[in-house]
């Protein structure tokens, strides 16, 4: 018997059982359809997150103050008071891999434009930053390197700020008050959106890094340097010798704990990519119990099947059918089951990612990948789960058959 | 195989054994249940020669079941032989088996075991399915195969919309359908009332008779078995007598005699 008259009593079969067939492809369906749904989440996910990690500008090497590992008392970026703009310029003097280096002094502000106030983070940095960053100004310009020098009372705006405070005016050239300091806004930065983390990278405040120092924090140190090596690689080579010659300068005896860490963007990478795998083998296992799930559900209906139908398997025996024609047979109906499934529930997860898209304003990404492999895992459980009920019907007795009532 | 069945046209029961379409040997069939052995045939030998229209007798347990399965290349002798059209087929292997009764033998049931939903046409076509006949040729024979039982019109009617007699006829037209040698008839009027059991037995007198179909029918009613040309008598899983059948009946004409019980069964269709 020839594969299109097998595949054709197989969908005569199950059409005559039309209410049946759609509860058991069911389980194969919902599993295929959330597979696909959530795969094509988490690729979103993951599209945001490689999106943030370019937003942070390529090549980038951060260097934090305070610990970055785990086990024992630490102090926190904000208490340890080591890392000094010199370390900053000793790095650029003598590690040639760094081409260049902004550093960070951070702290909360509340921020005053007429009426209108605003709590928000400020940045003292150095015009550098924006270029590591790659973040262009939209309005006006960046402050300039004298500003720094002299410490002035100059700044730039996130959106976020500009627009609570300012609204539709246009803040560049206006005056604010940040704490009980006037600052001039020089500019206003391009949108970045939300972070890796997800807080809002817009909603923030620039300005010279002496300014912040001296005028709003009162510190002498620095917490971060944004740093920019020549290229990528060079960017993970060069968290060796930037290690090492902070512990010199910090004087960090061999077995003591660094008092700063270096991550470069190629950690943040591997840890977005070592989530993808955490996420992509959760999904993986959450798929493949509820096909394992539908696996069964099909298996019992062939089951049922082949008991209904033993004295149709006896006289398809009878006038001729072989073990291996009624075997393919109920194999077919059950591939066709698990397949049709599959099919229903590709369409089923990409009518949801869709759905989640729209209403959640979620960004979905559908994987062929996944689309494939759903296809040929559902193919797979039909002919795993539909093997044993084929082979049972294969193996009966056309005499008893025949007999079955 | 068609040459077989026309060129023997005589109803000799004394012929040479290399004439026999059918030839059993001392077969010897025992069931093992475990604790007991069941010995449903106890060495039958037998012939029958291509054309016979034969009536296999006995009571229920007397082994014609089992005679009739060995026969049908359902079930194996555990001893004996059983040529078939000269071919030992005693030792065949199970593919081998069903490709003999796919092509040399149809079956008649009591039960019709027409496949429910299907129409009367697909029911037909099933045992061309496992010949490996192209769909064209498939449907056609099909087709063929109903005119042959007067149900041409009904090729698209489900079992259920059938009368009893119109099934039976539709499960002889499938056991037509891939033109075998024998036709085996187990009981076939066993569910039906008695003028329809005589259209029945018509119909198969008549393959016999002008298609020079072998016939081989198993029956508890004496009044049936009188329809054949030749009956066998089983007992205890042996063969007692062996008789050609005396006065037998002629359904053509028996038909007429009989009242006419479900008027719209017989309307234009017999």
């Amino acid at each position: 018997m020839d594969f299109w008259n097998t595949l054709r009593l197989a969908l005569r079969a199950l059409a005559r059982n039309k209410l049946r067939s759609a509860l058991t492809m069911l389980g194969i369906i919902i599993g295929v359809g959330a597979v696909i749904a959530t795969v094509s989440i988490g690729q979103g996910a993951e599209y945001l997150v490689q999106q943030g990690i370019q937003s942070m500008g390529t090549n980038a090497v951060f260097i934090a103050a305070g610990s970055g590992r785990p086990g024992g008392a630490r102090l926190g970026s904000w208490a340890v008071k080591t890392l000094t703009i010199d370390d900053m310029n000793a790095i650029l003097r003598e590690v040639s891999l760094i081409r260049e280096a902004a550093p960070a002094v951070v702290s909360r502000v509340q921020v005053v434009y007429q009426n209108q106030n605003w709590n928000t983070g400020i940045t003292g940095t150095t015009p550098n930053y924006f270029r590591i960053r790659s973040w262009p100004v939209q309005a006006g310009s960046i402050f300039g390197q004298d500003e720094v020098d002299s410490a002035a009372n100059v700044c730039l705006l996130g959106t976020t700020v500009a627009r609570i405070l300012f609204g539709d005016v246009d803040p560049v050239g206006k005056q604010i008050r940040i704490g009980q300091l006037p600052f001039r806004v020089v500019g206003v930065l391009e949108s970045k959106g939300q972070s890796v983390m997800g807080d809002d990278q817009d909603d923030r405040i620039f300005a010279p890094y002496t300014t912040v120092q001296r005028k709003i924090s009162g510190i002498t140190w620095i917490q971060f340097i944004n740093a920019s090596a020549v290229s990528r690689e060079a960017s993970n080579a060069a968290v060796a010798p930037i290690t090492a010659l902070l512990r010199e300068r910090h004087h960090i005896r061999p077995g003591e704990d660094d008092d700063f860490f270096v991550r470069t963007q190629s950690d943040v990478a591997d840890l977005a990519d070592q989530t993808q795998r955490v996420m992509t083998l959760l999904l993986g296992s959450i798929a493949s119990v509820s096909l394992i799930v539908g696996g069964i559900g099909i298996m019992n209906i062939m089951l049922v099947s082949v008991t209904e139908r033993t004295r149709e398997i006896g006289v398809r025996m009878a006038v001729g059918a072989t073990e291996s024609d009624v075997q393919q047979q109920f194999l077919v109906e059950a591939v066709t089951l698990s397949m049709a499934g599959g099919l229903l529930g590709i369409g089923v997860g990409l009518i949801g990612s869709a759905l989640i898209s729209n209403f959640l304003a979620w960004p979905t990404l559908i994987s062929v990948k996944a689309i494939i492999a759903a296809a040929i895992f559902s193919a797979a459980v039909g002919i795993f789960f539909g093997f044993y009920p084929a082979r049972k019907a294969a193996q009966l007795d056309p005499i008893e058959a025949l007999r079955y009532e | 195989m068609d040459e077989q069945a026309t060129a023997t046209e005589e109803p000799s029961t004394q012929a040479h054994s290399d004439a026999a379409l059918i030839r059993l040997e001392g077969v010897h069939k025992i069931y093992d249940l475990g604790e007991v052995q069941v010995h449903a045939l106890r060495g039958v030998s037998l012939e029958i020669l291509a054309g016979e229209f034969v009536a296999v007798m006995g009571a229920s347990g007397s082994g014609k079941s089992t005679l009739m399965n060995i026969l049908g290349c359902l079930d194996r002798p555990t001893r004996g032989h059983y040529y078939l059209d000269g071919t030992d087929v005693s030792q065949f292997s199970k593919v081998e088996l069903a490709r003999i009764r796919n092509r040399k033998l149809g079956f008649v049931f009591q039960q019709f075991n027409l496949l429910a939903r299907t129409s009367a046409l697909e029911n037909v076509e099933l045992p061309t399915i496992y010949a490996g006949i192209t769909p064209q040729e498939r449907e056609q024979r099909a087709r063929e195969s109903l005119a042959r039982v007067g149900l041409a019109g009904r090729a698209h009617h489900f079992p259920s919309q059938l009368s009893g007699g119109q099934q039976q006829r539709v499960a002889i037209a499938r056991a037509l359908v891939n033109r075998p040698t024998i036709l085996l008839a187990d009981e076939p009027t066993g569910n039906l009332d008695s003028r329809t059991s005589v259209e029945i037995m018509d119909i198969l007198q008549r393959l016999n008779e002008e298609e020079g179909l072998t016939v081989v029918l198993v029956t508890h009613e004496q009044d049936i078995a009188q329809y054949a040309k030749r009956a066998l008598d089983f007992r205890d899983g042996k063969l007692r007598r062996d008789t050609p059948v005396r006065d037998r009946l002629i359904a053509r004409e028996v038909l007429p005699t009989l009242p006419s019980l479900q008027d719209d069964d017989a309307a234009g269709e017999t």
